[in-house]
């Protein structure tokens, strides 16, 4: 399990560009996450009450987004998502696929009061 | 007060990458080559460094190994310490990878200009050390047959971001249900061509032919 560091890197992400912004806090962060990224939202939001006492991060809430896995078959076209495992190419049986999103693990936008 | 939202669009993990981009800028200043060694607990990580530096001993390539370990039993890195190699352990406190900080600090200590190829033995860990980056070269898996055939559908992330897979332990495969085309598929989707060298660390199968791509990487002096 690595979500303390991973939250600690959000923290970090999101004070910098709220302090560049003359923030007097920071009240929602919006994180993007794809499905092949492994991470517990509920460890997350653990830690982030923890870590962000007296930052200008106190009391502001997490939003996950998260991103389907989505491949496409380079020998039919077809795409589709993951379901449970990984699979060739429902339609034709291929095993020549290309990972089309779900690896993000992004903070997209914070949300802050001047 | 106004409220305002502000794009920021930045990967969470960006800090250890900016460290990463750092550590492969000063081993690249000492002109050596680096490499990140994943798998899971039991795969042969130190015996296949063991085997690494065996092969090597007569092309005079100076070695250096940072071990990477949860706890502070130094039962791998006294193992390499024995052959002569310069070691430096990592205790992790129980994290379950290394990051670009931590092997930063291993860098450290190591005489950098007197090596020619670092080794970078990371946590046994199938899922964490896939997200932080390190600086190395190449990222090698070091998949066993023991492990079973399902683990590239199980821990997709992994294979996709590896340079090098080897497949440690193929003398075990006569007494295994390892489907090697079925593993083998899982690969090839997740990362099509990916070069592999099957090997046994315990015969000295196949390890020539890893040697042989290493050689090649490796910095003329």
């Amino acid at each position: 399990m690595h979500e303390l560091s991973v939250t600690e890197s959000v923290l970090e992400i999101a004070c910098k560009h709220a302090e560049k912004a003359g923030a007097k806090k920071v009240t929602d962060i919006h994180l993007v996450i794809g499905q092949l990224s492994s991470i517990v939202d509920d460890s997350v939001e653990f830690y982030w009450q923890m870590i962000t006492k007296d930052t200008l991060c106190e009391d502001a809430r997490l939003h996950f987004k998260r991103v389907p896995a989505v491949f496409v078959c380079l020998e039919c076209g077809h795409q589709y998502s993951l379901t449970q495992e990984l699979t060739p190419c429902p339609n034709c049986g291929s095993a020549r696929i290309r990972i089309l999103s779900g690896d993000e693990f992004n903070l997209e936008s914070i949300e802050i009061q001047r | 007060m106004s409220e305002n939202r502000i794009k920021i669009v930045e990967k969470i993990l960006s800090a250890n990458e900016r460290l990463a981009n750092e550590n492969r800028r000063r081993i690249d200043q000492v002109n050596a080559y680096s490499i990140n060694l994943m798998a899971s607990p039991g795969a042969g990580k130190t015996s296949f460094i063991l085997a690494t530096i065996n092969g090597l001993q007569n092309d005079a390539v100076q070695i250096g190994v940072i071990e990477g370990d949860t706890a502070p039993v130094t039962i791998d890195s006294d193992k390499i310490s024995a052959v002569g190699i310069p070691v430096v352990q990592i205790n992790t406190g129980g994290e379950c990878h290394l990051d670009a900080l931590m092997v930063e600090g291993a860098l450290d200590q190591l005489p950098l200009n007197a090596i020619d190829l670092f080794l970078v033995e990371n946590v046994g860990n199938l899922i964490c050390p896939a997200a932080f980056a390190l600086g190395t070269h190449s990222n090698v898996l070091i998949a066993s047959t023991p492990e079973g055939d399902d683990k590239p559908y199980k821990y997709p992330n992994i294979y996709r971001g590896l340079d090098v897979l080897i497949i440690n332990k193929i003398d075990l495969l006569p007494y295994l249900n390892f489907d090697m085309d079925y593993f083998q598929q899982g690969v090839e989707m997740l990362n099509p061509g990916l070069i592999t060298f099957p090997v046994s660390c315990k015969t000295g199968e196949g390890i020539e032919n890893w040697l042989d791509w290493l050689k090649i990487k490796l910095p003329k002096n």
